[in-house]
């Protein structure tokens, strides 16, 4: 009876939900205030502009054992326009996609010869804001990589399938029910076109698995690792859902 | 919709009490005594606990945010009976596989559970029973 009651579970878990039209789709901004809105519109409120500063910094430190700075190499930032629209990408070394943030610590490893960041660290905030930034208004872009195909699959799976002690997929509310009031929060439809961001609840800067963890923290399931495969594959899935969307990193949300 | 004699398994672990379904109720109490009311309302009011208003809006004046996503609860009291409001709140799912409501007093067929829930169901038998005793009142 349990087993068979299981097995009729995991079916119903895997249920399709309804796709969003590409007519209907929005970004997050349009689900917020006018002062949130405003915040993001203007560089000198945006707090997140504290982050880029610091990112400006670290891009021309030298670092490292081998002393050489990310404009040594790279230029200026500048010089990374159209890059964060188009991660996460697969990595030859790794075998597999990799985030921009993993992107920015292979060569903090690889080139400079210093240890990574932690995820979250400031550092690292501050260096993917300030790649990210040089993308604005570019559209998302996902790489059209026949190596990313299984991935890309793996993460669309998590996102339609039931997870925690509430048993909700992320489909389900950002998919089924986008636009309607969870509480006091309207659902928006989950695409990351402002990352990192800056959230007032956070009071802080913070990556898109930063955000991804405190939805699956709201349904009671088990959050990844930072870094985790699985974020991964979720970020590659969102991004190609919001495929050809304006980048407007770094946003502002509540 | 028959769902015959559905029997919660008794698991080691944790204190879940067997229950019957018969059709689309549960008759009996799951702690065999009705529950409290007013502790009842205090649980869907509640956000953290019973997470009722995420989703649903109610007769909670003092509440200023209240979900959208499901009916309104007020009047569930007359639109259902006692053993259906107890399935309702113990497994939705049982009654709309493709619900989003969630199930209040399951812990098998559940995927990638937080530790620190891991095994438990969402409510007590006892916290059922108050929240049943609270929509019970709710009849107009
Ligand atoms: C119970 C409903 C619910 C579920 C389930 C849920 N989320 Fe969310 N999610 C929200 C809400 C509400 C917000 C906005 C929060 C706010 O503004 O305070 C949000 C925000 C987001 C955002 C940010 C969008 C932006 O504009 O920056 C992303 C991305 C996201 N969720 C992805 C996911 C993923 C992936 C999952 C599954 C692992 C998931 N969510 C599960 C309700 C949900
Ligand atoms: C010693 C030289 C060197 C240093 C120092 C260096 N990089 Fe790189 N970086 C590279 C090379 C080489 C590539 C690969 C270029 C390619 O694939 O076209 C690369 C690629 C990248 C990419 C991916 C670009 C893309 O188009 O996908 C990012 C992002 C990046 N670096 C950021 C940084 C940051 C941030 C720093 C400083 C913390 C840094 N790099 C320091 C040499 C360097
Ligand atoms: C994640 C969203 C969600 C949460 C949380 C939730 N529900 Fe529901 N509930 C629903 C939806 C959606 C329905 C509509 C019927 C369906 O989908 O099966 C529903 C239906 C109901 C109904 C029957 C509706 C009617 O016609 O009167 C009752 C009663 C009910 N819920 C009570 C509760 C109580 C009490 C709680 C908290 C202990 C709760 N729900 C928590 C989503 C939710």
């Amino acid at each position: 009876m349990n087993r068979r009651l299981g097995a009729l579970l995991l079916l119903m878990a895997t249920q399709a939900s309804a796709e969003i039209p590409e007519a209907e789709r929005r970004s997050g901004y349009h689900d917020m205030g006018a002062s949130v809105q405003a915040m993001q519109d203007d560089d000198m409120a945006n707090p997140a502009m504290l982050w880029v500063l610091d990112g400006e910094k670290l891009w021309a430190q030298r670092q490292g054992a081998a002393g050489r700075s990310c404009a040594d190499c790279h230029g200026e930032p500048s010089r990374m326009t159209g890059v964060a629209v188009r991660y996460p990408a697969f990595s030859e070394s790794a075998s597999r996609p990799i985030s921009l943030d993993q992107r920015i610590n292979q060569c903090r490893t690889e080139q400079q010869k210093a240890p990574a960041f932690d995820y979250e660290s400031r550092e690292l905030l501050s260096l993917s804001a300030l790649v990210a930034m040089q993308s604005r208004e570019h559209k998302i872009a996902p790489p059209d990589d026949p190596r990313l195909r299984t991935f890309l699959e793996a993460g669309a799976a998590t996102f339609n399938r039931r997870q925690g002690q509430l048993n909700l997929s992320c489909a389900q509310c950002h998919e089924d029910n986008r636009g309607k009031r969870l509480a006091g929060a309207t659902i928006p439809q989950a695409h990351p076109t402002g990352y990192p961001i800056y959230r007032l609840e956070w009071q802080s800067l913070g990556s898109l698995q930063r955000r991804l963890r405190n939805c699956l923290i709201g349904m009671r399931a088990e959050p990844y690792a930072y870094g985790a495969p699985d974020y991964v594959a979720l970020e590659l899935y969102l991004m190609k859902r919001a495929a050809g969307m304006p980048f407007e990193a770094p946003g502002v949300r509540p | 919709m028959l769902v015959a004699a559905l029997v919660a398994p008794a698991l080691a672990q944790d204190a879940r009490r067997a229950y019957v379904v018969e059709d689309d109720a549960i008759r009996e109490s799951l702690t065999g005594k009705p529950g409290d009311a007013e502790r009842g309302r205090a649980i869907v009011g509640n956000r953290q606990v019973g997470l009722c208003l995420l989703c649903h809006a109610g007769p909670f004046p003092e509440e200023r945010f209240q979900g959208n996503l499901a009916p309104d609860l007020s009047g569930a009291g007359s639109r259902w009976s006692e053993g259906q409001l107890r399935l309702r709140i113990v497994d939705a799912a049982s009654l709309n596989p493709a619900t989003i409501m969630p199930p209040y007093y399951r812990t098998e067929g559940l995927d990638r559970v937080a530790r620190s829930f891991a095994e438990k169901p969402i409510f007590s038998a006892e916290q059922i029973e108050d929240v049943i005793a609270y929509l019970r009142t709710l009849r107009d």
